[in-house]
């Protein structure tokens, strides 16, 4: 068939559900038939701008609990919306199955097909296909978790009194990026019924705990250190299982103040912790394959004759704007543009496969030249993260083309320092500069527990692994302190600590007085 | 496989909870920003404005994050343009450098003022805190109105002591014409006729056929008058009442002040809110109110609110004069017949010497006769508490009006001291009429 006897699936802006099907359909045979997609069912989502502000403010989900913390996302999102200051984004979509995306009523016909593209084919099958996603997160169980989690901190506000679990909301919120595991994988996460028995088993195991904390008698003559005898520290290592890197789940597990609401209340606020954790590390893979995905389907359509001149002029000035990267001293600038690096790697990886130079088959030698750059895609989708994506697949080319530079910042110097730039000898230097920004166990501090005093006052001893000298911002270091103090119901202190040299940086403690 | 739903009918509204929770949680800083509107906004705009725009400066959400400011760092960026390795710039401004620093500000530190919008309700409630309502008292004033039952119109369906004979035996008549029921007046005459014939001793045949068929329409007609019955239950209407917003008469406020030197910040203050509250307790009783603002120091004259509040009047003190004032625009513009009128009088108490008798006349004699209630507020200093309390002594003024007490129920007078004690007064000055309201 050729473009000319091709009829435009729509010629105007307005959209209808039988549009949008027919449209769906199109999108749906170049998505599995041409770029060898696999995605979840997909349920697609009309809503209102209000609703979307709605969905925005509870960081996206479409069920979640109270707490005046998404109140204030939502008035402020209203604020600059209202007032014109910030746009609402077109989709939301959610790691699911069945895949939920939420599409604006606003939005004309062409802008629907873009984000069908967008979301429900380019999301969806990276939320199904990579393995961090794969592994750490239940796309079958979420929405019914989140149903779980949402009456049960309601049916705690009735019993216990909405400030109380806010207390505990807000202690658990300030701990959430140390509340996820980082190296093992987390239990899946359990339906109701099964809810249940693991809810069971662990009050078996508080009461065990308890027994121990029991035997404490807590009087004047409290021992500030914990006992120091390799003998009891071994001990209370295997007890507690020390160190732990999950901050949520030992005060979970070992608090000896938190009732078994509180806890389960950590537990959820981990769980969705840990359910965001595989997407923080993936932003630029993700909204890149669908960036990519969407560029891809809008061309085929346009060149089956299947969309008109007009609609694909609309989508692709919407595609521009979103992968617009300003540059360093540009006004505009506001880091790297997730979009922007990840459509460029992918579009790039695709010339190297069709149409390599001879630098390409320098750098890489797999790849270059392959002919299959859909199948090459797919692997890279389905097998990398940010920083490993961008180490595995970043080309001299296309750091030349976004004029790529390091600096080197030390905080002690007045003046930074040009590390590296876009050529023969800075490439893996600058490379490996860009994928270290999306390492997060680099960007997260690393804070463990790494002792408690339990014969005498029950410190709590943390440890914040230093590297290179960063330390933690400080006034809200203190404060995540004190909602730590919360949780464990005794004293904490924080120990920061080189990482190579093991040398005290600092110390930060909830006592009012140290000595 | 797929699925597209249509969510748009959906309630809206969902963070409706998460936003009360959020006004809740950042209470003590907006309380601060309605206090501070307080000086700005006129009292008519306060009881009556919508929204409010506030300002908000960090509810935080504290983190661990990394300081961008300390450290050994690498960042890459992106559109170099003339810089080569070992090059040295000086660090921007601001330290911390932008980049994974603006990460870190997202939900922390940073660049995170914002403001939103109160309802006029939140607004009220937070705005009344201060003053120490009871719950059920501001209830009734952000929201009850009064009603008056209505007419309107009919329905097919209410109450037997609701029906409207009338308007049912319309309908009856509309049915029965349509039906063709047979008249009485019918009957009548074909059962006459029949009696006539039946009285005659002897009938021709012709008689005999006209007979028979009269008996045969005789059954008819009362067959017929059987089946569609004189009133019918679907004829039945009944009145419909609807409550509608009561016509409230009019009120007009008559606030009258003590601008002189000794009325600081701290005073008029004190009176805003009184009156505030004052016009806030009218404008819900009556549809319509209006203020009128008398100020005086030796002279006294109609003035705006913004004046009246921000005006920097200095003089000596002499109260009837604003009396005087009073009772001349009233004259002029409110009429008793039309008018409900209200006078509140706020004073540190000070008059020049003489002068009270001068205000006791006036009011005895040319001012309480007209008005609904008269309240003089006394606004004494933060430390004399005591005499807040306890004290019947005090100024000239106070002294003077509680003569005028005596013989006037309508006439009432307090001390207030602090934003706290406003509505205690309020409503021992006000308890009947509260107490009727609630």
């Amino acid at each position: 068939m050729t473009k000319q006897d091709t009829q435009p699936l729509f010629t105007r802006s307005e959209w209808t559900f039988d549009l949008m099907s027919t449209v769906y359909d199109a999108i749906e045979d170049i998505a599995h038939n041409d770029l060898g997609l696999d995605t979840y069912p997909n349920q697609i989502e009309i809503i209102s701008s209000e609703q979307m502000l709605d969905c925005y403010s509870s960081i996206g989900l479409p069920l979640m609990y109270k707490h005046w913390s998404f109140g204030k996302r939502f008035v402020r999102d209203e604020h600059s919306y209202r007032r014109g200051y910030a746009g609402l984004a077109y989709e939301i979509v959610i790691n699911s199955s069945p895949c939920i995306s939420y599409n604006m009523e606003d939005s004309s016909m062409a802008m629907q097909t873009l984000v069908m593209a967008h979301a429900a084919f380019g999301h969806n099958h990276f939320f199904k296909n990579n393995y961090l996603f794969q592994q750490w997160t239940d796309a079958e169980g979420i929405l019914e978790y989140l149903s779980f989690a949402r009456d049960y901190i309601s049916k705690c506000e009735e019993r216990h009194g909405r400030e109380r679990v806010e207390d505990i909301l807000d202690a658990a919120h300030a701990l959430m990026d140390q509340g996820v595991f980082r190296y093992r994988r987390p239990p899946k996460l359990s339906k109701e019924a099964l809810h249940k028995k693991v809810k069971e088993r662990e009050e078996y195991e508080e009461r065990t705990y308890n027994d121990l904390w029991r035997t404490v008698p807590v009087n004047e003559e409290e021992k500030e250190e914990p006992d120091p005898s390799e003998v009891e520290r071994k001990k209370r290592r295997e007890m507690f299982k020390l160190p732990e890197e999950n901050l949520l789940y030992f005060l979970e597990k070992n608090s000896p103040i938190l009732a078994t609401w509180e806890r389960e209340i950590l537990r959820i606020v981990r769980n969705i912790a840990q359910y965001f954790y595989p997407q923080k590390q993936t932003k630029v893979m993700n909204e890149g394959c669908a960036t990519f995905v969407h560029y891809t389907i809008m061309n085929r359509l346009y060149d089956k004759g299947l969309i008109t001149e007009g609609a694909m002029l609309e989508m692709l000035h919407s595609h521009t704007s979103v992968v617009f990267q300003p540059e360093f001293d540009d006004q505009r600038y506001n880091g790297i543009n997730p979009y922007a690096l990840g459509f460029n790697m992918m579009t790039d990886i695709k010339r190297m496969c069709m149409d390599p130079t001879d630098e390409d088959r320098e750098w890489f030698p797999d790849i270059a030249g392959n002919g299959d750059w859909r199948a090459t895609l797919l692997d890279a989708w389905a097998n990398y993260r940010d920083e490993s994506f961008i180490l595995q697949y970043l080309s001299p080319h296309l750091m030349r083309k976004m004029r790529f530079f390091a600096i080197h910042d030390d905080a002690n110097k007045s003046n930074l320092e040009i590390a590296a730039i876009h050529n023969n000898a800075g490439y893996r230097d600058v490379r490996n500069a860009l994928a270290e920004s999306y390492n997060l166990s680099l960007q997260e501090p690393d804070i463990q527990v790494m002792d408690v005093n339990m014969k005498g006052n029950r410190t709590l001893y943390l440890r914040h692994r230093v590297k290179n000298g960063v330390t933690l911002y400080e006034a809200q270091r203190d404060e995540v302190m004190k909602h730590l103090k919360v949780l464990w119901g005794y004293e904490i202190v924080l120990r920061g600590l080189d990482q190579q040299t093991n040398e005290e940086i600092y110390m930060a403690t909830t006592k009012t007085s140290f000595d | 496989m797929r699925y597209f739903v249509d969510r748009r009918e959906n309630p809206k509204g969902k963070s409706l909870g998460n936003r009360q929770r959020f006004v809740k949680r950042a209470r003590n800083r907006i309380k601060e920003v309605v206090d501070r509107s307080l000086k700005d906004r006129s009292i008519k705009d306060l009881s009556t404005g919508e929204t409010i725009t506030i300002p908000t400066k960090g509810i935080e959400e504290p983190k661990f994050f990394n300081d961008g400011r300390t450290g050994k760092k690498d960042r890459v960026f992106p559109g170099n343009k003339e810089f080569i390795p070992g090059d040295t710039i000086p660090r921007p401004e601001g330290g911390g450098g932008k980049g994974q620093g603006k990460e870190a500000s997202e939900d922390g530190e940073g660049q995170d003022d914002f403001s939103f919008t109160l309802t006029r309700d939140e607004f009220l409630d937070l705005f009344f805190e201060d003053l120490e309502l009871p719950d059920m008292v501001k209830k009734s004033l952000t929201d009850v109105k009064n009603f008056q039952t209505k007419h309107a119109g009919y329905r097919t369906s209410g109450t037997t002591s609701n029906i409207s004979l009338v308007r049912t035996m319309r309908q009856s008549l509309g049915r029965r014409t349509a039906l063709k029921r047979p008249k009485k007046e019918e009957l009548d005459q074909v059962e006459e006729e029949i009696k006539e014939l039946e009285a005659k001793s002897r009938l021709g045949a012709k008689q005999k056929a006209r007979l028979e068929e009269l008996r045969a329409l005789h059954e008819k007609m009362l067959r017929k008058r059987a089946v569609v019955g004189f009133i019918d239950p679907i004829d039945v209407r009944y009145h419909a009442f609807e409550k509608v917003p009561q016509p409230n008469s009019k009120a007009v406020m008559f606030c009258l002040m003590d601008v002189s030197g000794s009325m600081g910040e701290r005073e008029k203050d004190l009176a805003k809110r009184f009156f505030l509250l004052l016009h806030l307790f009218l404008d819900r009783r009556y549809e319509y109110t209006e203020i009128v603002f008398i100020r005086h120091t030796h002279v006294a004259s109609e003035v705006d609110e913004e004046t009246f509040f921000y005006g920097r009047e200095s003089g000596g003190t002499v109260v009837s004069r604003a009396l005087d004032e009073m009772k001349k625009v009233q004259r002029e513009r409110y009429p008793t017949d039309i008018w409900n009128i209200y006078g509140a009088q706020v004073s540190d108490g000070d008059n020049t010497s003489g002068d009270s008798g001068n205000c006791i006349s006036l009011l005895n004699n040319d001012i309480l006769p007209f008005v609904q209630y008269y309240t003089y507020i006394e606004v004494v200093d933060e430390n004399e508490m005591e005499i807040v309390r306890n004290g019947e002594g005090g100024s000239s003024l106070w002294k003077a009006y509680r003569q005028v007490r005596e013989g006037w129920p309508l006439f009432k007078m307090g001390k207030i001291a602090q934003a706290g004690d406003i509505y205690g007064v309020f409503r021992e000055l006000f308890a009947k009429d509260l107490k009727g309201a609630s």
